[in-house]
């Protein structure tokens, strides 16, 4: 079957039965289209129907009207604080392994010896897990662990620093799982920028402070602005690492608990589904305020640019 | 300003800066701001392994309570490990659902890219945006409502439901993978292979498939890494027999005070090997920096 042929340049074979078809491709819609057919398909029978399985499920509590499940929600300190226990683990997290690899990954952009084998090391905490993460800080970090011995011994403190179980805990699993991830990303951006650039600024007798600031930085930001979105989506969802190192009871109980406990401890899938509804809605208006300020800045050919 | 980062080797301040210093013998003077970055990443790396090791340290230790190393060395956590959590089958439905998953995601997203590459149609941002969203979604988020649905039908905690539910951020992983490596083919082989008479089904399978074959298995072996960690959609939607490795590993030290916890920290090595193996591959065939934007590196 001679199929979709480039527009533009088609021939049409039967006038009026291909017609249509023949008007059709030339607005870019021809039978190439069905190869996005299955992904589609799948997006919407796997992702969009349960979503909105769920956002109608939440408008049909147990009991009352339609919106007293949020209602429920919001009432409750217990639970409404849950936001602002993972927006003060998620927001921090996400900042520090942003603003941490930049200077790493500037550092690095050029070509020297052993950069591969340092990337690899860097990619290495990526496959640890947050489950490995978590029993390791437990062993590492704990009131017996290594790391109080050290401190101990070199009587830097003369009790235990409590560093599991807590907020700490929580935050560094993040700055584990979260801080490679954001290089790699950076990393990449940064190579993404015509060095030549920085090459003509310093013949110009840019020093290096004024370089980074006039010409990297803001071709960086905008790659900056979408690396902090995806470490955040990793750090707004932690679930594991919260349960395991931090105090799910208290200081951490981040809101995944809240919706995961309605879930499968109460079996109350409404509630559930609004907590999981509330935590989206959260999650995507800080995403969206972050790209909302990324389209004022510069958006040009020179790379760095999302 | 000359005085800066040499530590870095052919930095861009290098080449304006240093007429006088012979290529291959670099001074190895670093500007205080250079120290501090490889200090702090030193710093990083030695906590890390210490993390790693003591999680080592504890899978052969005998007994290991408030002293520097433990007081003797087994291995019988391992034996102890594989036996009670059943890690045999354990491992077998971890390959199987990631197995099926690389699959089907490949064979789904594979050509949705190749779409979205290489054409514009209505609608196309409503699409590209649809695939974009599962991936900017916390797992959480649509995991719950995921798995009500999955219980409506039954499919809930069988291998079926595992799979389904790993493949809903695994295929916009593809696509948006793969979009790259076909934009990088040459529009005109295509078109020379209709010209020749291909049809769509042989320019896709012949000229097409050995040509994004790198691109394919980047793909497929960062979606295997991705489903072998994948903990909260498979948490969700797991049963007794459709657990894999992360989850089991999160219930075995959940569950703390019923098992040694050495025991635990035995089946955690075993995880992070098997991580480490998929690493290695992965890493031969991907560089890892040019996910984002492929760019050349500088000669």
């Amino acid at each position: 079957m001679s199929v979709s042929t480039p527009v533009g340049s088609a021939v049409p074979e039967h006038e009026g039965a291909g017609g249509w078809r023949h008007r059709l491709a030339e607005r870019g819609i021809d039978r190439q289209l069905w190869l996005l057919a299955p992904a589609v398909v799948f997006v919407v029978l796997l992702f969009l129907y349960p979503f909105f399985y769920g956002l109608q499920l939440s408008f049909q509590p147990n009991e009352g009207g339609p919106f007293s499940d949020y209602d429920r929600f919001f009432s409750d300190a217990y639970q409404r604080d849950t936001i602002g226990t993972t927006l003060k683990l998620s927001l921090p997290a996400a900042l520090f392994n942003v603003l941490a690899a930049v200077p790493l990954a500037y550092r690095m952009r050029g070509r020297f010896r052993g950069k591969r084998l340092v990337t690899t090391v860097l990619v290495v905490p990526i496959t640890l897990g947050t489950v490995l993460t978590a029993e390791g800080l437990l062993n590492y970090l704990g009131p017996a662990g290594w790391f109080n011995r050290i401190l101990m011994d070199l009587h830097l403190v003369h009790e235990p620093v409590t560093l599991i179980h807590n907020y700490w805990g929580v935050f560094f699993s993040l700055v584990i799982t979260g801080f490679p991830f954001a290089f790699l990303l950076i990393l990449s951006y940064l190579s993404g920028i015509d060095p030549s650039l920085e090459r003509a600024a310093a013949t110009m007798g840019a020093g290096w402070w004024q370089r980074f600031r006039r010409i990297t930085l803001p071709l960086l930001t905008p790659g900056l602005a979408t690396t902090f979105c995806l470490t955040f989506v990793l750090a707004f969802s932690v679930f594991p690492s919260a349960i395991l190192v931090g105090n799910p009871a208290g200081s951490t109980r981040v809101i995944s608990i809240a919706a995961y406990q309605a879930a499968y401890e109460q079996y109350d899938y409404p509630y559930a589904s609004a907590i999981a509804m509330v935590m989206g809605l959260v999650e995507l208006a800080v995403i969206a305020l972050v790209l909302l300020w990324r389209t004022t800045l510069f958006k040009g050919s020179t790379g760095g640019k999302g | 300003m000359a005085v800066t980062d040499t530590l870095a080797g052919s930095d861009v301040a290098g080449t304006a800066d240093e007429p006088t210093a012979p290529r291959g013998k670099r001074r190895f003077v670093a500007s205080p701001a250079a120290w501090l970055v490889w200090g702090v990443v030193v710093f990083f790396f030695v906590n890390l392994a210490a993390l790693v090791g003591s999680v080592l340290v504890n899978s052969f230790a005998r007994q290991w309570f408030g002293t520097w190393l433990p007081n003797g060395w087994t291995t019988k956590w391992y034996s102890q490990a594989w036996d009670s959590f059943g890690l045999l089958h354990v491992i077998v439905v971890t390959l199987q659902v990631s197995g099926l998953v690389v699959g089907i995601s490949l064979l789904i997203g594979v050509p949705a890219s190749f779409v979205l590459a290489r054409r514009s149609f209505p609608g196309k941002s409503l699409v590209f945006f649809a695939f974009l969203l599962p991936i900017m979604m916390p797992p959480i988020t649509y995991g719950i409502p995921l798995a009500t649905v999955l219980y409506k039908y039954e499919l809930a905690g069988t291998m079926t439901g595992v799979v389904l539910a790993n493949l809903v951020p695994s295929v916009p992983f593809v696509i948006l993978t793969m979009t790259p490596f076909v934009e990088q083919v040459d529009r005109r082989i295509e078109d020379a292979a209709r010209m020749c008479g291909a049809g769509l089904t042989a320019t896709f399978t012949r000229i097409l498939a050995p040509l994004l074959l790198p691109g394919i298995l980047a793909a497929g072996i960062l979606v295997l890494v991705r489903t072998v960690a994948m903990f909260e959609l498979t948490f969700l939607t797991a049963g007794p027999d459709s657990q894999t490795l992360v989850v089991a590993l999160y219930y075995s030290m959940s569950a703390a005070g019923i098992r040694a916890q050495q025991s635990v920290d035995a089946m955690a090595v075993i995880y992070t090997s098997m991580m480490l193996v998929l690493l290695v591959i992965a890493l031969r065939f991907v560089n890892p920096t040019q996910l984002v934007a492929r760019v050349k590196e500088e000669q």
